[in-house]
C-alpha cells in the first residue's frame, strides 16, 4: 500500500486485503446425520420385506429398457452405511476448517432417495415412467408459479398472490375454453387475468407504498373469494355451458419422443408444458444476458441506483409484476385446461405458496427455481404413486415434505440463500 | 438500503414522519398537530406553543384521519359487493335482456336484488324483525358475537405480531395444532366439569402458542423469514391434523372411517352465556379477556414497551439492550396463544360435535384482515372482528334466503382491507382533504435487523 | 460545457432547502460548493441531475435552457454526477454497471458486454485508474468503487461532472489521487463541481468557491480565503474550532481492552489485534478514515458485535462476552453512529425514547407496568436540561431536527450513573449550535471523572476534544499520540504510516 503513486495506483495494492479467518458452519454435517438416523429408524423400527423392481420403460415403448429388481432390506442397509459414511466425511471436511463441497449435499440427496424408494416400494414395483411424468406434470404449475415467483422479486416486489393468479388462470381459461371451445383462447384469457391480478399488487404496492405481503395475502382471499362467488352464482348452475372446458391434446415430438426413459417424460406432453420449457430458457437467458434483464435485476437490486442511470424504476417494476402475473395465470391453466378438468372452488389448493417456496429454494434463478419446484412435483407425485402401491408411508407426510424441505431452506439449513437486495421494499422518491 | 437521496438529520425532509394515530390513545391528539411545528418554530423559540384547539384537532383527525377512511372503505366495498350482487342475479340478468325498452324493470330488479340480500345480511347478522320476540330476534347478533370471537381471538394473535414487526401468516396452522390438542383432551380424558375444560383450554394454547413458536425460534436463530416459515408450517399442521384424524387411537372416533374426531364430553365444553337457545358461549368473554390482556401488554408493560420498540426499529432495541431475538420468540409464542384461543373456542365453543381438518374454517387468514382493519390495535381488532363477525352471521343467513353465494363475505373483507391499505385511493375516489403527510395505514412488516 | 443554475428553488412542504440560488460553472473549471451538512448543497446537485424536480428556477447548459425529467434528460445533456452513497450495484461486474441505462446489445438482444469492457478499460487506461471490468463492485474496496463511479460518468460523455461529497469515505492518500484526477479532468474541458464542507480540499483544488448556507448562497470566495474566512462564511458566524477544556485530573485505568478483534459475517477481521486503555477522567479520541474498524470497536465495547477475541474490562470486570443488557447495566453509555439507525425509535415519542435503554427495570418499570407518570416528569426534565427543542414530550422522536434528536440520545445517556462513555461520531449532522453544546457535555462527563472514548472521522473534532489520540487504519491501531499531535501527523497516521519515534504517548 504505501508504494503506491498517484498515476499508478495498481488495483491489486489498493483492494484491502484484511486479514481473515474461516467461519465454519456445521449445518451440513449435523443434517447429514439427522437423515441417517432417520434412514436408520425405518430400518430398524419399520423394516420392509420383499425385493423392489424399479420399471423404467412402459409397456408401449418403442425401446424397451430391463426392470431393476433389488433385495429391500439389504439395500437400504448399504444406503445407510454410505449415507453414515458421507456425514463422517462432510464432518471431518468442517472440522478441518473447509466448506462441505456441494456434491456431498447432491449425492447424500439422491442416494437417500434412492434408500427410501426401495424401503416404501419393497415388495412392489416401481413404475420410474409414470413417476416421473406424473412429476413434470404436477410441477407444471409449481414451474410456472415459481418464474413469475423469481421475475417479480428480481424486480424488488415479493409475490405472494401468486396463488391467486393462478386460481384467476385456471377459472378464466375454463370459462373461456368452454365458451368458445378453442383452449388456446382460455390460454390467453389466463394470461391476461393473471396480468390483472399482477397489476393489482403491482399498484398497491408501487403507488400505494403498502406491504407487498399484506397485498398478497389480501389478493389471495379476494381472488378466492371472487372465483368461488361465481363459481356458486354462475358456472354451477350453468356448467354445461361455462364450464366443461376442452383440453390441450398432448404432442409427442417425433424422435425425441422415442427416446427412453426422457421421451415418454419429457416430449409427449401438451402445448403447455413445450411452453414451459421455451419460458424456463427464456426467463433465463432474459434475465441474465439481455439489457432487459440487466435492468429488472438492477431495480430490484439497487433502485436508486438504477433511477440515477435513467432507468424508470418504477414503471420497470410495474410492467414485470404484471409479465409475471401473466406467466402465473398460464401456469394456472393446468388446472382446468390443461386436464380437462372442470373448475371447481379453491382448486389450486397451496400450489402458489409451493411455487413460492421454489423460489426461495430455487435461490431466485430461473433454472434452480424450476428444479425446485420439479423436486416439489416429485414429492406430491411420489405421494400418489407409493398410496397405490400400497407403501406404508401415510400420504400426509409426502405431501408435508416441499414445506418441511422450505424450511430447511430458509432455516439456512441447506446453504445461505441471499434475495435481491431491495425485495419488498418500495421505492419512494421524494 | 440507504438511499442517499432521503434527506437526513435537519436536511429538508426531516419533518416528514408516519405517526400512527391510535385514536384511543389521549396523546395521539396532541400529536397530529405537530406535524411541522419544529421546524417552524425560529431557533430559541420557548418549547411551549399553544396547542391547537382539541375539537379542531378532533376534526381534523376525523377527516383526514383513520376513522373516516374506515367507514368509507367499508361502504366502498358493500358498494362492490352490491354490483356483483345485482350482474350475477338471475332476474337481473332477464330483465336486462329488455333493458332499451323497459329500462326501469331492470332498475328495480338491481335494488330487489341488492337490497333483499343487504337486508337478509342485517337480518342475519344484527336483528331479526320477523321474529315475534326480542329474545328471537336478538339471535342474529349473538349468532354474529359467536362468530366474531375466533375472529377477534386471531385478529389479536396476528396483530400483535405486526406490532412487533412480524408477519404471522400461520394462523391456520396454529388454530389446526391448538383445536387438536383441546379437542383430545376434551374427547379422550375424564375430568371434572371446569377443570376439564381449563385443562383442554390450557393444552390448546400452549399448542398454539409452540407450533407459533417454532417460526419465532428459526427466526430468532436462522434469521429464516417468518413469512414463509408460517406459511409452510399451515401446510405441515394440515397434512399432521389430516393424518391423525383418519388414524384410529389418535383423532379419529372409534369406530368410525371418517377423518372426524368424536364429540367433546360435557365437562369439557364452554358453557352457553345466554342459555342454550343461543349459541354464544363463554369464549366470547375469554375473547374479552384477551383483549384487555393484549392492550395491557401493548399500552403499559414493559413488555409491550420493548415489542414495540422492535417492531419499529430493530436495530436500536438491540443497542439499547433489548433482546430482539427473545422478542420475535415471546411475542410468537402470545400470538400462537391468541391463535390457539381461536382454535379452542371453534372446537369448545362452536363446533363440539367432533371435528375436521377443516375446523379452522378460514379463520386464520380472516385474522389478518381483521388486524389490518383494527390496524393492530387491541380494541380496534375488537372492533373490526364483531364486524367480519357480522359479515359471516349475515353471509350464511344471505346464502339461505337469498342464495347469494357466502363468499361474497370474502370478496368484500378483502377489498374493506385493500381500500384501506391505500388511504390515497380512498381519498382520491371520495375527494377528501390530503393530511399533507405521509401516513403508515397497514404496519411494514418487512423491517429487518441489519446484518453484523 | 458551461453550466448555469439560475434562481433555483426547492420546497419540502414548508421548508425551503434552496431559496433562489444561482451558480454558473464555465467550462474547464472547478467550481466548489462549500456548505455545512444540511446546507441544501445535495438538493441543489440532485435538482441538477433531475432526481428533484425545482420549484421555481432554470438550468441552463452553454446557455440553453435545460427541462431534465429524470437524471436520464440530464445525463443525455452531458451531467455526469458521483454521488456520496455510490450508485453502483454490488452484484454486478464493472462493466455491468458501466453500461447499465444505456446498454449496448448484439443480435436477440444479447448484452455487448466485450464493448462495455472495452470500454471500461479505454478510459481507466486514460486516467490511470486500472479497475478490472470484470471485478464485482462488491469485491472493491471504496477508492476503487469511486473510480467506477467516474467510469460510469465519463462513459456517457459527461461534460460537467459533479462530485458530492467524494472524500468522505477515502483516505489522506486516495483524497490526493482523487484531487489529480479532478486537475486532469479539468485540463481535458470538463467542467466540475465539487461538493465539499472540507476547508482544506477546496483550498486546495477549486478554482472559485461558492458557499451556500440554508438554502441559501451567502457569497463567493477564492481559494486564497482563510481557513477562518471559509468558516465563518460557512457557518454564519466566527466559529470557535477548540472547546474550551482544563487539564484533565486523570485517574486510574478503567476501560483496558486487550488483543481485541472482531470478525465480520465473512471472516474478515475487522478489527485486529488492539490493545489499549482509557483511564477515568480522560477522553481518547479515536481517529481514522470513515470504514477502518472504529464502528465496528464501539459496537464491541457494548457487546454488540457477535464473533470477538481478546479481552474487555472496566473496571476490573470482563465484558468480553456479555450481552449489551449487562454492558448497559454495568454504567456503559453509548451514543451510537447512525442515530436514526440504532439511537432512537422514531415513532417513539421523546419520553419513550428516554426511557428506551432502561425498559425493563427501576425506575421507568416496576412489576412489569411502566411507569408513566414518573416518566413523564423525568422527560420534562430532561428536555429542559439538555435544551431539546420541541412541542412536547409526546412529539415523536422522527419530528425532531437532527442536532435535537442528538440531544435526545445524549439526555438518555447521561442520565444513567456512567462508568464509561463510548461516543461514535456523536456530532454527525448536527447544527453548529447542538454540536457545541454536546461537545460541551462530553468535556463535562469527562470533569466528573467517567472515562470517554470517541470516535470521529473528523479531525477538528478529535483534536477538539481528545486529551489522547488514538489513530485506526485496516482494523489496526497505528498509533497512539498526544492530544496536540499537529494534523499533518494524524493526516499521515490516517493513512497507515507510523509516527515519527517519540510522537507515542
Amino acid at each position: 500500500m504505501s508504494t503506491t503513486t498517484a498515476q499508478q495506483p495498481a488495483p491489486g495494492s489498493q483492494t484491502i486485503s484484511l486479514a481473515t479467518t474461516v467461519v465454519t458452519s456445521w449445518k451440513a454435517p449435523i443434517a447429514f446425520a439427522v437423515f441417517t438416523l432417520a434412514a436408520l429408524a425405518l430400518a430398524v423400527f419399520a423394516p420392509a420385506e420383499g425385493d423392489t423392481t424399479f420399471r423404467l420403460s412402459s409397456p408401449t415403448d418403442a425401446i424397451q429398457l430391463p426392470e431393476i429388481t433389488v433385495p429391500a432390506m439389504p439395500t437400504l442397509w448399504v444406503v445407510i452405511v454410505l449415507l453414515a459414511l458421507l456425514t463422517g466425511y462432510s464432518a471431518w471436511v468442517v472440522s478441518s476448517k473447509r466448506k462441505v463441497p456441494l456434491w456431498t449435499i447432491v449425492v447424500f440427496a439422491v442416494l437417500f432417495m434412492f434408500g427410501f424408494l426401495t424401503w416404501a416400494a419393497a415388495g412392489a414395483s416401481l413404475p420410474m415412467i409414470g413417476l416421473l411424468f406424473g412429476s413434470l406434470s404436477l410441477a407444471v404449475p409449481l414451474i410456472y408459479g415459481s418464474l413469475a415467483g423469481v421475475l417479480g422479486e428480481r424486480a424488488g416486489v415479493i409475490n405472494i398472490a401468486i396463488e391467486g393468479q393462478l386460481l384467476a388462470g385456471a377459472f378464466t381459461a375454463a370459462v373461456v375454453a368452454s365458451v368458445t371451445g378453442q383452449p388456446f383462447l382460455g390460454l390467453i384469457a389466463a394470461m391476461v387475468a393473471g396480468m390483472l391480478v399482477g397489476m393489482v399488487l403491482a399498484a398497491f404496492a408501487i403507488k400505494y407504498f403498502v406491504d407487498q405481503v399484506i397485498v398478497g395475502v389480501v389478493l389471495n382471499v379476494l381472488i378466492i373469494g371472487l372465483t368461488s362467488f361465481f363459481f356458486s352464482q354462475v358456472l354451477s348452475p350453468n356448467a354445461a355451458a361455462l364450464n366443461t372446458p376442452p383440453r390441450f391434446d398432448r404432442w409427442p415430438i417425433p424422435l425425441l419422443g422415442d427416446i427412453p426413459i426422457i421421451g415418454p417424460v419429457l416430449f409427449r406432453q401438451t402445448v403447455i408444458v413445450y411452453l414451459m420449457y421455451i419460458a424456463v430458457a427464456l426467463m433465463y437467458f432474459g434475465l441474465f444476458h439481455t439489457k432487459w434483464g440487466l435492468r429488472v435485476r438492477a431495480v430490484g437490486e439497487h433502485p436508486t441506483a438504477a433511477d440515477t442511470v435513467g432507468i424508470k424504476v418504477n414503471r420497470t417494476r410495474f410492467w414485470n409484476v404484471a409479465l409475471a402475473g401473466a406467466i402465473a395465470g398460464l401456469g394456472g391453466t393446468f388446472f382446468t385446461i390443461g386436464s380437462g378438468i372442470a373448475f371447481n372452488k379453491e382448486m389450486t389448493a397451496g400450489a402458489g405458496f409451493i411455487a413460492l417456496a421454489a423460489v426461495i429454494f430455487g435461490g431466485w434463478h430461473p433454472i434452480k427455481a424450476a428444479l425446485a419446484a420439479l423436486l416439489f412435483g416429485f414429492a406430491s407425485n411420489l405421494q400418489n404413486t407409493l398410496s397405490v402401491i400400497g407403501s406404508p408411508v401415510p400420504s400426509e407426510f409426502m405431501l408435508m415434505l416441499p414445506y418441511l424441505v422450505t424450511i430447511f431452506a430458509v432455516a439456512g439449513l441447506v446453504g445461505k440463500v441471499r434475495a435481491p437486495a431491495a425485495d419488498g421494499k418500495p421505492y419512494i422518491k421524494s | 438500503m440507504s438511499d442517499p437521496q432521503a434527506p437526513r438529520g435537519d436536511a429538508p425532509g426531516a419533518t416528514e414522519h408516519d405517526a400512527d394515530v391510535v385514536l384511543e390513545e389521549p396523546q395521539a391528539a396532541a400529536a397530529v398537530s405537530v406535524a411541522t411545528a419544529d421546524q417552524a418554530a425560529p431557533a430559541g423559540a420557548p418549547a411551549e406553543v399553544e396547542p391547537p384547539s382539541r375539537w379542531h384537532t378532533m376534526f381534523q383527525q376525523i377527516v383526514t384521519g383513520n376513522a373516516i377512511i374506515s367507514v368509507l372503505a367499508v361502504f366502498l366495498a358493500l358498494v362492490v359487493g352490491a354490483i356483483m350482487i345485482a350482474f350475477t342475479d338471475e332476474r337481473v340478468q332477464a330483465a336486462s335482456v329488455y333493458f332499451f325498452a323497459r329500462p326501469g324493470d331492470t332498475f328495480v330488479a338491481i335494488w330487489d336484488s341488492v337490497s333483499g340480500a343487504y337486508s337478509a345480511l342485517f337480518q342475519g347478522s344484527i336483528y331479526n324483525f320477523r321474529r315475534d320476540t326480542f329474545a328471537a330476534g336478538i339471535r342474529p347478533l349473538t349468532e354474529t358475537l359467536t362468530f366474531a370471537t375466533p375472529l377477534i381471538a386471531g385478529g389479536l394473535g396476528v396483530g400483535l405480531a405486526f406490532r412487533v414487526g412480524m408477519f404471522n401468516i400461520g394462523g391456520r396452522g396454529q388454530m389446526l395444532i391448538a383445536a387438536s390438542i383441546a379437542g383430545w383432551i376434551a374427547f379422550g380424558f375424564d375430568l371434572p366439569w371446569g377443570i376439564h375444560m381449563l385443562v383442554a383450554l390450557i393444552g390448546g394454547l400452549i399448542g398454539g402458542a409452540l407450533w407459533a413458536g417454532i417460526a419465532g425460534f428459526l427466526k430468532a436463530r436462522t434469521g429464516a423469514h417468518e413469512v414463509i416459515v408460517t406459511i409452510m408450517l399451515n401446510y405441515v399442521a394440515f397434512y399432521l391434523v389430516s393424518w391423525m384424524l383418519r388414524t384410529p387411537g389418535l383423532l379419529q372416533a372409534p369406530g368410525s372411517s371418517n377423518p372426524k374426531t368424536p364429540p367433546m364430553k360435557e365437562t369439557a365444553i364452554f358453557p352457553a352465556l345466554l342459555g342454550p337457545q343461543y349459541n354464544l358461549h363463554f369464549g366470547f368473554i375469554l375473547v374479552i379477556i384477551a383483549t384487555v390482556v393484549v392492550w395491557w401488554i401493548l399500552n403499559r408493560s414493559s413488555l409491550g414497551f420493548r415489542f414495540r420498540a422492535v417492531g419499529e426499529n430493530p436495530n436500536a432495541a438491540r443497542v439499547a439492550g433489548i433482546n430482539v431475538k427473545s422478542m420475535y420468540v415471546y411475542a410468537m409464542l402470545i400470538a400462537g396463544a391468541l391463535l390457539g384461543l381461536a382454535g379452542v373456542s371453534q372446537v369448545l365453543g362452536t363446533v363440539t360435535t367432533g371435528f375436521t381438518a377443516g375446523i379452522d374454517a378460514g379463520i386464520g387468514f380472516d385474522a389478518i384482515t381483521v388486524a389490518l382493519l383494527g390496524r393492530s390495535t387491541p380494541w380496534g381488532i375488537f372492533v373490526a372482528g364483531v364486524l367480519f363477525g357480522a359479515f359471516k352471521a349475515g353471509g350464511f343467513s344471505m346464502q339461505a334466503a337469498e342464495g347469494v353465494p357466502i363468499e361474497i363475505v370474502l370478496v368484500v373483507q378483502s377489498l374493506i382491507v385493500l381500500f384501506i391499505a391505500a388511504p390515497p385511493l380512498v381519498r382520491t375516489i371520495f375527494r377528501l382533504p390530503d393530511p399533507s403527510r405521509r401516513r403508515r395505514a397497514v404496519p411494514n412488516v418487512t423491517k429487518e435487523v441489519k446484518a453484523k | 460545457m458551461k453550466l448555469e443554475l439560475r434562481g433555483i428553488t426547492k420546497r419540502f412542504g414548508s421548508l425551503v432547502a434552496n431559496d433562489h440560488i444561482d451558480l454558473m460553472v464555465q467550462p474547464g473549471e472547478i467550481h466548489a460548493l462549500l456548505g455545512e451538512n444540511g446546507a441544501g448543497k445535495s438538493t441543489l446537485m440532485n435538482v441538477l441531475y433531475g432526481l428533484y424536480q425545482a420549484d421555481e428556477g432554470e438550468v441552463l447548459l452553454d446557455d440553453e435552457v435545460q427541462h431534465f425529467a429524470g437524471p436520464g434528460d440530464a445525463m443525455a445533456a452531458g451531467i455526469g454526477m458521483v454521488h456520496q452513497h455510490f450508485m453502483l450495484i454490488p452484484v454486478f461486474t464493472v462493466a455491468e454497471n458501466v453500461m447499465l441505462g444505456h446498454e449496448e446489445t448484439k443480435f436477440g438482444g444479447r448484452l455487448d458486454l466485450p464493448a462495455a469492457r472495452a470500454r471500461v478499460r479505454e478510459i481507466s487506461e486514460r486516467f490511470g485508474f486500472h479497475v478490472d471490468p470484470d471485478a464485482l463492485v462488491d469485491d472493491l474496496p471504496v477508492g476503487v468503487q469511486q473510480r467506477v463511479e467516474i467510469i460510469k460518468a465519463l462513459s456517457r460523455d459527461a461534460r460537467v461532472l459533479v462530485f458530492d461529497e467524494p472524500t468522505a469515505v477515502l483516505t489522506p492518500q486516495e483524497t490526493d489521487e482523487l484531487m489529480g484526477t479532478m486537475r486532469q479532468l479539468k485540463e481535458s474541458g470538463t467542467s466540475i463541481v465539487f461538493i465539499t464542507h472540507k476547508l482544506r480540499e477546496v483550498r486546495e483544488v477549486a478554482d472559485r468557491i461558492t458557499v451556500i448556507r440554508l438554502g441559501k448562497v451567502v457569497g463567493e470566495a477564492s481559494p486564497t480565503a482563510s481557513n477562518a474566512e471559509l468558516a465563518s462564511m460557512m457557518v454564519g458566524r466566527a466559529v470557535e474550532l477548540t472547546v474550551h477544556k482544563d487539564e484533565p485530573k486523570l485517574g486510574e485505568e478503567a476501560l483496558v481492552v486487550e488483543g481485541l478483534s472482531v470478525i465480520d459475517h465473512i471472516g474478515q477481521l475487522v478489527v485486529n489485534d488492539v490493545s489499549f486503555s482509557v483511564r477515568r477522567g480522560e477522553i481518547l479520541a479515536v481517529a481514522g478514515v470513515q470504514g477502518n474498524g472504529q464502528t465496528e470497536l464501539t459496537e464491541a465495547l457494548v457487546g454488540l458485535q457477535p464473533r470477538v477475541r481478546g479481552s474487555i474490562r472496566l473496571d476490573g470486570v470482563d465484558l468480553t462476552t456479555e450481552s449489551v443488557r449487562k454492558i448497559l447495566d454495568s454504567g456503559v453509555g453509548f451514543i451510537p453512529e447512525d442515530r436514526n439507525e440504532d439511537g432512537l425509535v422514531g415513532n417513539f415519542t421523546i419520553a419513550e425514547n428516554l426511557m428506551l435503554d432502561r425498559s425493563d427495570g427501576p425506575p421507568f418499570v416496576k412489576g412489569g407496568n411502566i411507569q408513566r407518570g414518573f416518566l413523564a416528569e423525568f422527560a420534562r426534565d430532561k428536555v429542559k436540561e439538555f435544551d431539546v427543542r420541541t412541542q412536547g414530550i409526546d412529539s415523536k422522536a422522527d419530528q425532531l431536527s437532527g442536532g435535537n434528536q442528538q440531544k435526545v440520545v445524549l439526555a438518555r445517556e447521561l442520565s444513567r450513573d456512567l462508568s464509561l462513555l463510548v461516543a461514535a461520531q456523536p456530532t454527525r449532522g448536527v447544527d453548529v449550535g447542538s454540536i457545541e453544546f454536546i461537545h460541551k457535555r462530553i468535556v463535562e462527563t469527562r470533569d466528573r471523572g467517567v472515562p470517554v472514548l470517541v470516535v470521529s472521522t473528523e479531525l477538528d473534532e478529535v483534536t477538539a476534544l481528545a486529551d489522547r489520540i488514538m489513530v485506526m487504519y485496516r482494523g489496526r491501531i497505528v498509533g497512539i499520540v498526544p492530544g496536540n499531535t499537529p494534523r499533518d501527523v494524524l493526516g499521515l497516521m490516517m493513512a497507515g504510516e507510523q509516527p515519527a519515534e517519540g510522537a507515542a504517548a
